[in-house]
């Protein structure tokens, strides 16, 4: 593979907190050198890298790839609705190098053999790095823990029943206990199965006036309330999908503080929408868990600022139109997120409430140590996954236009700003806008 | 005198001016259905087509007698036993329906916010006949013309809703209804039967059913669904009753001129003592039923005007 050098750039370095003009030269699938300073690169540099295979940033800030965790690509199963081409042409053209699948697909990601077929299906058609989690319990039923040992040999990163909440915890604690042992790493959906049952909005005046079932924002504090306590017992590697309330967060913090090995992830839509974006009965907003109110959405960014919460997540779920053109109730939960994650999160920064190496440590850096990963650093050495993106370049999103087979997106027609020019896998090109 | 609205779906959508209009026009049309002879042709020509995805006996027969006095084409489908059965989407009934043409489609589902997606699907106008936990508008406006007949005026009025407001789209169509004109709403019920946020809406809610009708105008007992009765939201039927059911005691506690009003069906002995209901001075159940065929004859008149002066598909 021949190097590419890009000049001119901005760095995002999320490690070291700050953003510097440099050129960076991509070599062998790491990042060879960074050279400091405006302009053009240094000639030492430009003699390492052909003409033809430098590229002018003109500026614009070049950051470590997204590690996007809990991506669902429906295969097997549902390749109607998103492929692992589809997909993974989503992810390249939004900046995300690393997917993270998730296991909930029919049938069940739950033994070596399943976890091989779609690593395979993912090396033939996506150009982004695929690294799938598998079940924690058998075809995520709540009652037999999964082969977490041949599981993770076979190339499994984590254990999750996603948004299944394993009622018994004497299985759960079972599970743990096992994955601890292998150093496994779990990922619970903190949410209280009773009271969650049926909901289709969180509970307060909106759901109220629009007469939807809803689900208090406690239930999530006491689903994860419950699995700190067993991570407490068991001594496991645990990382929450989504904390999306802020009734959730002390908690969190004391467990943090406790020691316990303990990391939180939330999603990009609970940071940038409310519940009232639903408005008349907007389907495309329905999500799991439902969004919240503007308080909690506010607190959630606190916590994304102050680093209590560690990851952000797109979610990515597709789902086709006939699954969501029900009543609201009916309708599946769940957005696609892969290619607008950037652009949306971008809001955040264009408001003044997150600025861009706390953005990118909880989209690349955070994620990546998670995972034990080489990525998501802005390192000489480091594996060059990079993007390049236009912070500024302002559009209006056209659902139609997305990459992903289901266009189920609560973002079209909005007006976001920021638009990924160049995405590198290894350093690689597989994307140019 | 203005009714701006394509659909009925809520009361949420309504100004005031709005339900004044509606009201004063259904006023005139109690007078047609108190005439011996009832007929209007104002519909005349126009097809409504009643689909109820829920069974109902009373709303249905009301609409239909509403569109047939104002000459419409009346058709109601039961829609508990069709093609949904089948495994058709709401949506591909509707689009099916609007193939056919109607003029004003009159619906009912149990999903709240159903109408609404079925009111974006097709040409007619659409009357929300109740969807869900959401609204009932034709309800609400009945009562209000009951209220205001009866207490001569539908503003500054101290009205109690009693009962099982968390399910009930009757008492959210209400409430909205009488805030909008102004009146006091008072929730009454047992916690475990009141909506989250509730308080938020600026009604006061009352867990105690002794102090919530105290110098009411208007007590408005709700239905107790039998499915709600067992254990779930309330220990026992009984229990129920005797803390919030309506009695001639704690009926004593409101002004004495209050009115009694209930949606109907009743359950008699679980939320309103059959004496009560009973009594003319008091109920005003029976006025509520006739008010209804008006209201909503009221409701197809102002829709089929705003229809009418929509430009049409021309006809070949």
């Amino acid at each position: 593979m021949r190097p590419v050098l890009i000049e001119n750039a901005r760095l995002i370095d999320p490690e070291g907190d700050r953003v510097f003009a440099a050129s960076v030269l991509m070599e062998k699938g790491v990042i060879a050198e960074i050279a400091e300073g405006d302009g053009p690169a240094p000639e030492g540099l430009r003699d390492r890298a052909p003409a033809e295979a430098r590229i002018d940033a003109n500026g614009r800030f070049l950051a470590p790839g997204i590690v996007d965790i809990g991506v669902k690509v429906c295969e097997p199963g549902e390749r109607h609705k998103e492929s692992y081409k589809t997909a993974g042409a989503a992810a390249a053209a939004g900046g995300v190098t690393t997917m993270v699948t998730r296991p909930d697909t029919d049938p069940v990601i739950d033994t070596p053999e399943a976890l091989e077929f779609i690593r395979r299906r993912a090396q033939e058609a996506a150009p982004v790095r695929v690294l799938p989690m598998a079940a924690l319990t058998k075809g995520r039923a709540g009652s037999e823990m999964t082969e977490i040992g041949f599981l993770m040999d076979a190339g499994a990163v984590a254990f999750t029943d996603c948004d299944r909440v394993i009622r018994d915890t004497r299985v759960l604690g079972r599970a743990m206990t096992y994955a601890r042992s292998l150093g496994a790493l779990v990922i619970g959906h903190p949410q209280e199965p009773g009271l969650s049952a049926g909901a289709a909005a969180t509970s307060g005046k909106f759901a109220s006036l629009r007469g939807l079932p809803a689900v208090s924002p406690m239930a999530e504090r006491m689903g994860l309330d419950r699995d700190i306590a067993l991570i407490e017992m068991t001594g496991v590697r645990y990382h929450a999908d989504q904390i999306t309330t802020a009734r959730a967060l002390p908690a969190l913090e004391r467990a943090k503080a406790n020691g316990f090995d303990v990391t939180a992830g939330t999603s990009m839509h609970h940071l940038t929408l409310n519940e009232l974006d639903v408005a008349d009965y907007r389907t495309f907003f329905k999500v799991k868990p439902p969004l919240r109110a503007e308080e909690d959405r506010q607190a959630v960014i606190e916590a994304v600022r102050s680093g209590l919460i560690d990851v952000i997540s797109s979610m990515h779920t597709p789902q086709d139109e006939e699954s969501k053109r029900l009543p609201f109730e009916e309708a599946a939960s769940g957005a696609v997120g892969l290619e607008t994650l950037l652009p949306v999160l971008l809001r955040l920064y264009h408001s003044g409430d997150l600025d861009l190496p706390t953005l990118f440590r909880a989209l690349s850096l955070n994620p990546s140590r998670r995972l034990a990963l080489e990525t998501g650093r802005m390192a000489r050495g480091a594996p060059a996954d990079l993007m390049l993106f236009d912070a500024d370049k302002p559009l209006i999103l056209d659902r139609f236009k997305l990459r992903s087979k289901s266009k189920n997106t609560p973002f079209d027609n909005a007006r976001l700003q920021g638009r990924v020019l160049a995405t590198f896998v290894g350093g690689k090109q597989v994307f140019a806008a | 005198m203005r009714f701006d609205q394509r659909h009925l779906l809520g009361i949420e959508a309504l100004r005031p001016d709005e339900i004044t209009t509606l009201l004063d026009l259904a006023d005139k049309y109690v007078t047609l259905n108190r005439s011996r002879n009832k007929r209007s042709g104002i519909l005349s020509g126009l097809t409504q087509v009643n689909m109820f995805f829920e069974n109902s006996t009373r709303t249905q027969a009301s609409f239909e007698l509403a569109g047939k006095r104002l000459g419409a084409d009346v058709m109601s489908m039961a829609m508990a036993a069709s093609s949904i059965k089948k495994g058709e989407t709401l949506v591909d009934t509707a689009l099916t329906l609007n193939a056919m043409h109607p003029d004003l489609l009159v619906v009912r589902h149990p999903n709240s916010g159903a109408v609404d997606l079925l009111s974006q699907k097709v040409n007619c106008a659409v009357i929300n006949a109740g969807d869900g936990r959401h609204e009932h508008p034709t309800q609400a406006l009945l009562d209000a013309l009951t209220i205001r007949r009866a207490k001569g005026r539908l503003h500054r009025l101290t009205v109690a809703i009693c009962g099982d407001i968390a399910h009930s789209r009757v008492a959210r169509s209400n409430l909205l209804l009488l805030h909008k004109m102004e009146n006091r709403v008072r929730l009454i019920g047992p916690p475990t039967l009141m909506p989250a946020g509730i308080e938020a809406f600026g009604v006061e809610v009352y867990h105690d059913m002794a102090e919530g009708l105290r110098d009411a105008d208007v007590v408005m007992m709700l239905r107790l669904q039998k499915e709600r009765m067992d254990g779930g939201f309330i220990p026992s039927e009984r229990e129920y009753f005797y803390r919030y059911g309506l009695d001639a005691e704690k009926l004593a506690l409101a002004r004495d001129d209050a009115i009694v009003m209930h949606p109907g069906p009743m359950n008699r002995g679980v939320e309103i003592d059959g004496t009560i209901a009973d009594d003319i001075n008091r109920s005003v159940i029976q006025e509520q039923v006739e008010m209804g065929v008006a209201v909503r004859m009221a409701a197809m008149d102002l829709l089929s005007r705003n229809l009418r002066a929509r430009p049409t598909e021309v006809m070949a």
